[in-house]
């Protein structure tokens, strides 16, 4: 493996239940970029973080970096409110300290919810739990199942800008799934349009075709070039 | 107070109270109904302690086991929820218990006993009381983890597999506790309801462990004491006041 590179996956195929969800897929992921993972619905984008993560089974390589620490971000936990939890019992399932805790928590503007239940968060605060949960114990990989997914607007840049700045500060890798254009081509320094397999992948501003977005999703977005 | 009343207390107490705790991990997405069929299962085992006239605990405990590794590979091999799949094995367990249970005994079976405990089966109770909640201690933050999202646990390198095996073990053991004090139909309300109602009150995990502990443990000592004066059973009585808690909880949910 190359020495900028923190991932590098080749010819990947995974099978679930006798179905090919994701086929003879390969790239790579460069120390300290954002890669953003597009593509329409059952295209294979959470399966594949999955794979990454070593949830599921795969045939082919991955291959990340030596020592590497990934932390990582679901889209939703929907059973996280059978168990009343505070804010604090949610990180102390990862075996940190109090003060880690509190330090996370102050990375991430959510002081305040310290003692809180976890279900009667906002559900921009629970998705910034859920980041700060996954920067317990200093990864240096974040994946992100649709981070913003269940937020208004507002809430999106928060995160993003918030995704952002975490990154910049602890120096993160991070790759992300998600259906966010605008967010994807201000926010991604690489691309990966995924239908199964790599309908397309590269720099945004190069990939980012009404052409290729057509391809993907197989009918017409409407997509425009920011110009600022 | 005579003696066999104190037993009573203490074993009632000691198993009330570990089902409590146990109960907290069990009212997630999966796991609630799990006792229930397990106690239904131990029906055929207790039927058999009461006919040779043996601990029923120790008839219960090989059926149990026998219920959860099915259930285990029932889960592994198939994608059926759990509660369906504990729900064949219940039909079953009642099934066979009804052909082997002489029906004069069929009421100890049912709704148990624990007035007429000995000395060294509470001394047992105690020892198996202490190992199961060293156990739970253990493999708690886990098995929430798990219960919370089994993708998540397994991103964080946890053998999913492993510590379901595990905990369905305490849960075995559990139920076999169980029985004695409320019978195989009722094994599952003594797990479900003092945690149901902590929840009901509580805001974090501390709070939820042990206020679970407590109505368990109450729950039984009124239950055996109300026994005492009225001489109706204790395990039904046991449950009843154990709702009684969960009724009032209501009030108070948070």
């Amino acid at each position: 493996m190359e020495k900028d590179l923190i991932l590098e996956v080749k010819n990947l195929w995974v099978e679930l239940d006798k179905l090919k969800v994701i086929e003879n897929l390969s790239f790579r992921v460069k120390e300290g970029e954002v890669l953003t993972i597009l593509g329409p619905n059952g295209a294979g984008k959470t399966v594949l973080l999955k794979t990454l993560l070593g949830i599921f089974p795969y045939q082919g390589e991955i291959i990340w970096k030596k020592g590497v620490k990934i932390g990582y971000v679901p889209q939703r936990l929907p059973f996280i409110k059978n168990i009343p939890m505070s804010v604090k019992d949610f990180f102390e399932l990862k075996g940190i300290s109090e003060t880690e805790i509190k330090s996370i928590l102050k990375e991430i503007d959510l002081e305040e919810v310290f003692e809180k239940g976890i279900g009667n968060l906002s559900s921009g605060q629970f998705q910034r739990a859920l980041i700060g949960w996954a920067l317990a114990r200093n990864p240096n990989v974040l994946l992100f199942d649709e981070p913003t997914a269940e937020i208004d607007i507002p809430g999106k840049e928060t995160i993003y800008s918030l995704i952002k700045r975490l990154k910049e500060k602890r120096n993160l890798t991070v790759l992300l799934v998600t259906h966010d254009l605008n967010i994807v081509y201000k926010f991604s320094d690489y691309i990966i349009c995924l239908n199964k397999t790599a309908i397309c992948q590269g720099k945004p501003e190069i990939i980012l075709t009404p052409e290729n977005l057509q391809k993907l999703y197989r009918h017409e977005i409407k997509f425009y070039k920011h110009t600022h | 107070m005579n003696f066999q009343l104190i037993l009573s207390l203490v074993s009632g107490i000691f198993i009330g109270g570990v089902a409590g705790l146990l109960g907290t991990l069990m009212l997630s997405k999966r796991m609630a109904l799990v006792a229930g069929p397990l106690g239904h299962l131990a029906l055929p085992g207790i039927a058999l302690a009461l006919i040779y006239n043996f601990d029923v605990s120790l008839g219960a405990f090989p059926f149990i086991i026998l219920g959860i590794i099915l259930i285990w590979l029932f889960e592994i091999k198939t994608k059926l929820p759990v509660e369906a799949l504990t729900a064949i094995v219940f039909a079953f367990g009642v099934a066979i218990s009804f052909l082997l249970l002489p029906i004069e005994k069929a009421k100890t079976a049912l709704v148990g006993d624990i007035t007429k405990i000995s000395l060294t089966e509470t001394l047992m109770i105690i020892i198996l009381s202490i190992l199961i909640v060293a156990l739970v201690k253990r493999i708690y933050s886990k098995i929430v983890l798990i219960n919370i999202s089994e993708d998540l646990a397994k991103a964080e390198k946890i053998n999913v597999k492993r510590y379901n095996f595990l905990y369905l073990g305490i849960i075995g053991i559990m139920v076999a506790l169980g029985v004695k004090v409320v019978g195989g139909l009722l094994t599952a309300a003594l797990v479900a309801i003092p945690a149901s109602t902590s929840r009901n009150l509580s805001r974090n995990l501390f709070q939820y462990n042990s206020l679970s502990i407590f109505f368990g443990a109450f729950s039984a000592l009124f239950g055996i004491l109300l026994f005492k004066i009225t001489h109706f059973p204790a395990g039904p009585l046991i449950i009843i006041i154990s709702t009684f808690f969960f009724l009032t909880s209501l009030v108070f949910k948070r």
